[in-house]
């Protein structure tokens, strides 16, 4: 009984009192440690990951040029036509009076294997630009092969034998008298930004593939948006709460988690087989996307407009507002940036998507761009499983290249998204 | 309404309910109320919580049509008029019958948008200056024109809790309705916005019908003309405020305003 007279605080000034404390801070300690090693682990991951691709991909967004005084002679310029002329001969005359030694044919045709296909374009456009060249002469900057972009690059061992080599002896040793003097140049390959896939290293882009994915999500984003917040308000604020909105509501979280893949196939089975729409072109490829990111639209517009209290709902109701106005005037204006936050979300996943996507023919090989959603096209992550699967060197780099330029896009997005929520939810 | 009937005495009917039932699913909240509700007067509900005082009033203006499971019976009327006819339009009918709420609730919008909501979908201005004259003399009336009038586009959210309050009783003011429902419209604020607003409904009685719920028996007394006593879903009592707090005649009420339970 004395006990109970001692002051309440000595309770919590024993050594059983103490024990628990230490052991309390021991835990906490604990728990902080695997926090931040559970970070640290995640980071690690992803600076590997980066890290990795950008090693690999840098050099993507460069190119090798090489410096070439082509004379148009009139032995192989029709003046009347200049569009006909023989172009690789101009090249070849070129490259023969820098190195007068290659007589031989064979040696002729390495010469000539040094500089791209696309250099014979551009001796040509030179020419029309500027039809008063004809019987003149002109420097130009002329885009170098892959192989040769690759030793300029250090991705060729020239220590190895020559028979495992990429390149032989004597073509390195014309590179490098191309660089010695001074007309071998890196430059930045604006080309791979612009331009569709090439069979040539040097010459692919991702241009096309950028373009793709835009009309892809384009017809996504027409497409979901609107039906993706109609179908969300319909359940949310006008169905009757009955048993078939939950028996929807299963379905609907049940699709946002189907792999991406059956959606292909049913894409493959409706749109193209049913409805006989053009193969490998955005406008399918989108409406298969618009498909598997419907729920994730419906989703995240339900969970928004929940989030509004009910009492915005009353106070427009109780001064005569009709069901839609309560909706169009209230409810969405307020939900739109989470509304517009999940759909961008939505469409960074369909960005990055690209099994749908084989499954309705857009993992053709297209060189042009296309300039409309009907064109044949093909997305970024499809070029890059696409240049992954090239056994060309060159391709190695490329394939990084692009998923930077996927990643970029990725981040663009989910920053805007993370903007619209910082910058406009409203907090209750 | 025939004005010539209308007698200090026996001031006009401004909305009755005969037997009205409701139920929550399988719950009875309202077990037949009969209440008569005279114009130009404040009529305080009042009860222990969960008699169903706030239910009653939303049937006024059907609010209770927004909640799920909710089934009514009986009769209710305005002007003598049945609301939950078929022919009346809940949209219009919550334009005549506006309601204010125990937590402040304005538009996350400017002071101006809140006001002016309702005449814009109401179509009650013509054009820019007569929506700017319904704002100002919706704001004098709840008596918040001096404190905002040089800021009418700042947000309302920003503003204070008894602000809120008077700017929400504006905004039901804007719509020119004939009967306003509040519901226990001072429980979140202090003392001091409690006195604005006490003040504010004895001076909108001119122009409106008013019907308040309260948990505070002082404030029944101060501003209501007529007090009716709930519990358990059913109207005890009803009477002019002064002779049911000062002579009761049911036993329960007697309890109630003692404050012997509740």
């Amino acid at each position: 009984m004395t006990d109970m007279a001692q002051p309440m605080t000595s309770i919590h000034q024993s050594d059983f009192s103490r024990a628990r404390l230490r052991r309390r801070y021991a835990r906490e300690r604990n728990f902080k440690i695997m926090s931040v090693s559970a970070l640290g682990l995640t980071g690690i991951f992803l600076v590997i990951l980066l890290g990795s691709i950008v090693l690999n991909g840098w050099s993507g967004f460069l190119g090798t040029e090489l410096r070439l005084e082509v004379t148009y002679s009139d032995e192989h310029i029709d003046v009347e036509n200049p569009a006909n002329g023989n172009f690789r001969m101009i090249i070849l005359d070129a490259l023969r009076e820098r190195f007068p030694e290659a007589t031989e044919r064979r040696e002729q045709r390495a010469l000539l294997g040094i500089v791209s296909n696309q250099g014979i374009y551009d001796v040509r456009e030179a020419l029309l630009d500027n039809p008063s060249l004809a019987g003149g002469s002109l420097e130009l900057w002329i885009p170098a092969a892959t192989e040769v972009d690759m030793l300029n690059k250090g991705y060729v061992d020239r220590s190895a034998p020559e028979e495992l080599r990429l390149i032989d002896d004597r073509t390195i040793a014309w590179v490098d008298a191309f660089d010695e003097a001074g007309d071998l140049a890196t430059v930045f390959n604006w080309t791979f930004l612009v331009s569709g896939d090439s069979r040539e290293p040097e010459l692919a882009g991702v241009g096309g593939a950028v373009l793709g994915s835009f009309w892809i999500l384009l017809v996504t984003f027409v497409v979901s948006f609107p039906t993706g917040v109609g179908a969300a308000v319909f359940m949310e604020e006008f169905a009757p709460k009955r048993r078939w909105v939950d028996v929807i509501e299963v379905n609907i979280n049940n699709l946002a988690a189907v792999p991406s893949i059956v959606f292909g196939l049913l894409g493959l089975a409706v749109f193209l087989n049913v409805m006989h729409l053009p193969r490998s072109a955005p406008v399918v490829g989108g409406l298969t996307l618009a498909l598997m990111t419907l729920p994730t639209i419906i989703i995240t517009t339900r969970a928004a407009l929940k989030g509004i209290p009910p009492s915005i709902k009353d106070a427009a109701l109780s001064i005569g507002a009709s069901p839609v106005q309560v909706v169009s005037h209230h409810l969405l204006p307020l939900a739109m940036p989470r509304i517009l936050t999940g759909a961008i979300i939505g469409m960074a996943r369909a960005l990055g998507e690209s099994a749908p996507l084989l499954m309705v023919g857009m993992v053709a090989f297209v060189v042009d761009l296309p300039s409309g959603p009907t064109d044949a096209a093909t997305a970024l992550p499809v070029q890059v499983f696409l240049w992954a699967d090239s056994p060309e060197r060159g391709f190695v780099e490329k394939t990084s290249a692009a998923i930077m330029v996927l990643l970029v896009f990725l981040i663009a997005m989910n920053g805007l998204a993370v903007y619209l929520r910082q910058r406009f939810e409203i907090r209750w | 309404m025939v004005e010539s009937k209308d007698t200090p005495d026996a001031p006009c009917v401004k909305m009755r309910t005969r037997r009205l039932k409701l139920w929550y699913g399988d719950k009875q909240a309202l077990a037949g109320i009969d209440l008569d509700v005279p114009e130009h007067q404040v009529t305080a509900l009042i009860g222990p919580s969960g008699c169903g005082k706030t239910t009653f009033l939303k049937c006024l203006n059907r609010m209770t049509d927004t909640i799920e499971g909710v089934t009514t019976e009986g009769r209710v009327t305005l002007d003598e008029v049945d609301i939950r006819d078929r022919s009346v339009d809940v949209v219009q009918l919550r334009a005549r019958v506006g309601m204010v709420f125990q937590k402040p609730n304005p538009f996350p919008k400017t002071v101006y948008d809140n006001i002016a909501y309702g005449p814009r979908i109401h179509g009650l201005a013509a054009n820019r200056r007569e929506l700017d004259d319904i704002v100002e003399s919706s704001l004098r009336r709840a008596g918040l024109w001096e404190e905002v009038s040089g800021r009418l586009g700042d947000l309302a959210t920003g503003m204070s809790g008894g602000q809120q309050q008077r700017l929400c009783i504006a905004r039901s003011i804007a719509v020119a309705p004939e009967v306003i429902l509040m519901d226990e419209p001072c429980s979140a604020l202090d003392p001091i916005s409690t006195a604005r607003i006490e003040e504010l409904i004895d001076e909108l009685r001119a122009n409106y019908t008013i019907i308040i719920v309260t948990h505070n028996l002082q404030q029944a007394a101060r501003v209501s003309q007529m007090t009716a006593f709930f519990h358990l879903g059913r109207l005890i009592e009803v009477n002019g405020t002064a002779e049911l707090f000062q002579s009761p005649t049911e036993s329960m009420t007697e309890d109630y305003i003692t404050g012997r339970f509740g």
